[in-house]
């Protein structure tokens, strides 16, 4: 059991409505999978039940790391026993450097049993090393000055996720829709350091509704997701087929999950009003 | 109400003879005296009046207290530390214990400048002449109760006079402290003439953390033309404390003032911080941190009074309330006829950390010249949950993501606080406070 997450018949809510609809999914160290699916399917939900979100309810079904239960923990701790999740959206903390923040972060996650207010990582250390990964990453060294997300272009907040998951190493990665916001070049590089970072150290699980990103990311398996189910997994082929046909052929084979997005959808429709 | 039937301590006979011990000029005694009549035909201020509508001080009795003469043993106390001195260089400092000097420093090229700082009692017999026009000439001694009792009885305090010219370089500090029970009605007087530069970091604190105590103070600041001061308040007193205050700030042409007020401590405070810009020029910038816990009741009544033309003024305060603390800000930007091209601005934020901590923010506005700027704002939130879970995602634990999120509130003001002292001290002691929530 060792090296793998797994996510077992995940149901997860949030409020009383039901979003995922029993997920099934592992992903071993060194795998990269690639979680596609029309909007509002229920991918986000997904990442955010796997790192605890307090809004997103699990009311079945399990989440393994290494065979421990991952549910159990609290969401600091998923963090630091090494999954990491790149937000769509990622929060802005306004007064928070960058850099104190990211400190604060490596810190725990290579100290798991850090307590609050024992010491960080040594400033010139970490500072060697933060520059070195934004060097790499082409991201301008004042950004470590600036404020958690405060600001932050669309493109120039996925930089910084990406930053964030090679200052923090993680042994599995959620990224969601990591490329969306970036130009063409910016996909490339990020695709580039994600394969860099990743290798063989990470499972991966690709959120993604374009090809680029799995440029460098060759996905091993191709999920597809439809109203809170995965109603196909296969090969990097799937992902091509998806990219370039659309959901018409997964619509037209899996009807009931067809029909359990479009309930989604317009309930989803109807809050917004 | 009489005389007789007020407080044991405050009594005509206590009034009389902290007068015959006073040595000073006539002038300040005939003020005494007006203002104790003032005291006396004045009702303590309640509910029905519009400043003191959200702060309640039934449970507040004077006749708990007594005038400071009567027990001066209290200097030889052992003050609690300071927050602002660590590692800094000053060039003068002094500590008063419930309002009676103890111990003073000061760098004696300073007195070679002509700078006097120490004991306002002792410096107000040398120099009467020179001090008259400024005491009581910034702050009103008939605004309130409050005020009126100060005005009569105020004992101890400090000046600090700096002659036209004279540059102070390193920050003058001055630590009040108050002893169990005790009372502080220590007046700070500050005057900076033509040109001349300061900082002043006064700063209070209480001996035992939660024990009972008065504080009726007031500050009074000249800042004449082309002067600069800066001037940090941290309120520190002991969350037994009740904490009221009239400070004023009179700001000449072309002058500068920053008044950065950190508020921690005390079980009740009513201070009004107002700031008049009496010069062509003048320009002032008023930074508020506060951070309240327990039952703490923090009241502040801003003023940036504009009454000359092409003065700035800005005001940036921020809070941080948990368990039932309850602060409230009244801030007012007032505009004169004559004081065109005028620049105001007053902002208020509070966050909020628990259920049951209440903030209230009124800004308002009074203009009645036609050429100006001037604007408001204010803003009350509970710390935002998807921060919280963000910065949990990256191994914070939820305590440690709420501090930092707190810290990153106050960053605003601190970024304006150019003090490094005064920035790590209010840092740390905010962050020490925060606690976890769900
Ligand atoms: N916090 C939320 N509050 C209400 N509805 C939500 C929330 N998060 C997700 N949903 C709903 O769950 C469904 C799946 O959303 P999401 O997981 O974001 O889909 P995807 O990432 O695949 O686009 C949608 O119908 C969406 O409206
Ligand atoms: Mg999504």
């Amino acid at each position: 059991m060792s090296e793998t997450l797994s996510i077992v018949d995940l149901h997860v809510s949030v409020g009383e409505k039901p979003i995922l609809k029993g997920v099934c999914m592992t992903v071993r160290r060194g795998e990269i999978h690639a979680l596609m699916g029309p909007n509002g399917s229920g991918k986000s939900t997904l990442g955010f039940a796997i790192m605890g979100h307090p809004g997103y309810r699990v009311t079945q079904g399990r989440v393994d790391l290494d065979g421990h239960d991952v549910l159990a923990m609290a969401p600091h701790e998923r963090a630091r026993a090494g999954v990491f999740l790149a937000f769509q959206r990622p929060v802005s903390i306004p007064g928070v450097k960058m850099a104190d923040f990211l400190r604060h972060a490596a810190t725990n996650v290579r100290r798991p049993e850090r307590k609050e207010g024992e010491e960080l990582l040594p400033m010139r250390q970490f500072r060697k090393e933060l520059n070195e990964k934004m060097q790499q990453l082409k991201i301008d060294p004042e950004f470590a000055r600036r404020y958690v997300n405060e600001g932050f272009s669309g493109g120039e907040m996925k930089r910084a996720e990406i930053l964030q998951m090679a200052m923090l190493r993680p042994r599995f990665a959620i990224l969601d829709e990591t490329d969306s916001g970036l130009d063409v070049d910016a996909v490339r590089l990020a695709s580039q350091s994600i394969a860099e970072i990743g290798g063989e150290e990470m499972g991966i699980l690709i959120i993604t509704h374009h090809e680029q990103l799995l440029e460098h990311n060759k996905p091993h398996f191709t999920h597809v997701m439809l109203g809170g189910r995965i109603v196909e997994t296969g090969g990097p082929e799937l992902a091509m087929e998806l990219h370039k046909r659309g959901y018409d052929r997964i619509r037209a084979a899996h009807p009931e999950a067809a029909a359990d997005e479009d309930a989604l959808e317009s309930m989803a429709a109807g809050s917004k009003n | 109400m009489t005389p007789t039937e007020l407080a044991r301590g405050f009594t005509q006979e206590s009034f009389e003879a902290f007068l015959a011990d006073r040595q000073e000029p006539d002038w300040s005694i005939a003020r005494r005296r007006e203002a104790w009549s003032r005291f006396c035909d004045t009702p303590l201020p309640d509910r029905s009046l519009e400043e003191w509508m959200r702060t309640d001080i039934r449970g507040f009795k004077l006749e708990q207290y007594t005038l400071p003469s009567s027990h001066g043993e209290a200097a030889s106390c052992r003050s609690p530390g300071s927050l602002l001195r660590e590692a800094v260089e000053v060039s003068a400092a002094t500590t008063t214990i419930d309002s009676q000097h103890g111990e003073l420093l000061i760098d004696p090229k300073l007195a070679a400048q002509g700078v006097l700082f120490g004991s306002l009692d002792r410096l107000l017999a040398e120099h009467g002449d020179l001090l008259r026009p400024y005491l009581f000439a910034a702050v009103d001694g008939q605004a309130d109760k409050f005020a009126a009792l100060h005005a009569a009885c105020w004992s101890g305090g400090t000046l600090l006079y700096v002659p036209r010219g004279v540059v102070v370089e390193h920050p003058i500090h001055m630590l009040s402290v108050l002893s169990p029970r005790g009372v502080d009605l220590g007046h700070a007087l500050i005057v900076l003439g033509e040109g001349a530069e300061a900082t002043v970091l006064a700063e209070t604190a209480s001996i035992e953390a939660s024990a009972a105590g008065l504080h009726c103070g007031a500050v009074e600041l000249h800042v004449a033309s082309r002067a600069r001061l800066r001037y940090v308040n941290l309120q520190n007193w002991g969350t037994g404390v009740w904490h009221f205050a009239h400070q004023r700030a009179l700001v000449g042409q072309d002058a500068t003032l920053q008044w950065t007020i950190g508020a921690l401590g005390s079980r009740l405070a009513k201070v009004n911080q107002h700031v008049a810009l009496v010069g062509r020029g003048a320009d002032a910038q008023v930074n508020g941190v506060m951070f309240t816990e327990g039952k703490q009741h923090l009241s502040y009544h801003t003023l940036q009074h504009h009454q000359a033309s092409q003065c700035t003024s800005d005001l940036l305060y921020k809070g941080a309330l948990q368990d039932q603390s309850r602060l409230v800000w009244r801030g007012m930007i007032k505009v004169d006829h004559d004081a065109q091209q005028t620049d105001g601005y007053q902002r208020d934020d509070n966050l909020i950390l628990s259920d049951k901590a209440r903030a209230d923010s009124i800004p308002g506005l009074e203009i009645e010249a036609d050429d100006v700027k001037c604007s408001h704002g204010a803003t009350a939130g509970r710390v935002d949950e998807d921060q919280i879970f963000y910065a949990c995602c990256r191994g914070l634990t939820r305590k440690e993501a709420t501090r930092m999120i707190v810290a990153g509130f106050f960053q605003q003001v601190f970024d304006r606080i150019t003090i490094e002292s005064v920035r790590v001290a209010l840092g740390e002691a905010i962050g020490r406070r925060v606690r976890e929530y769900h």
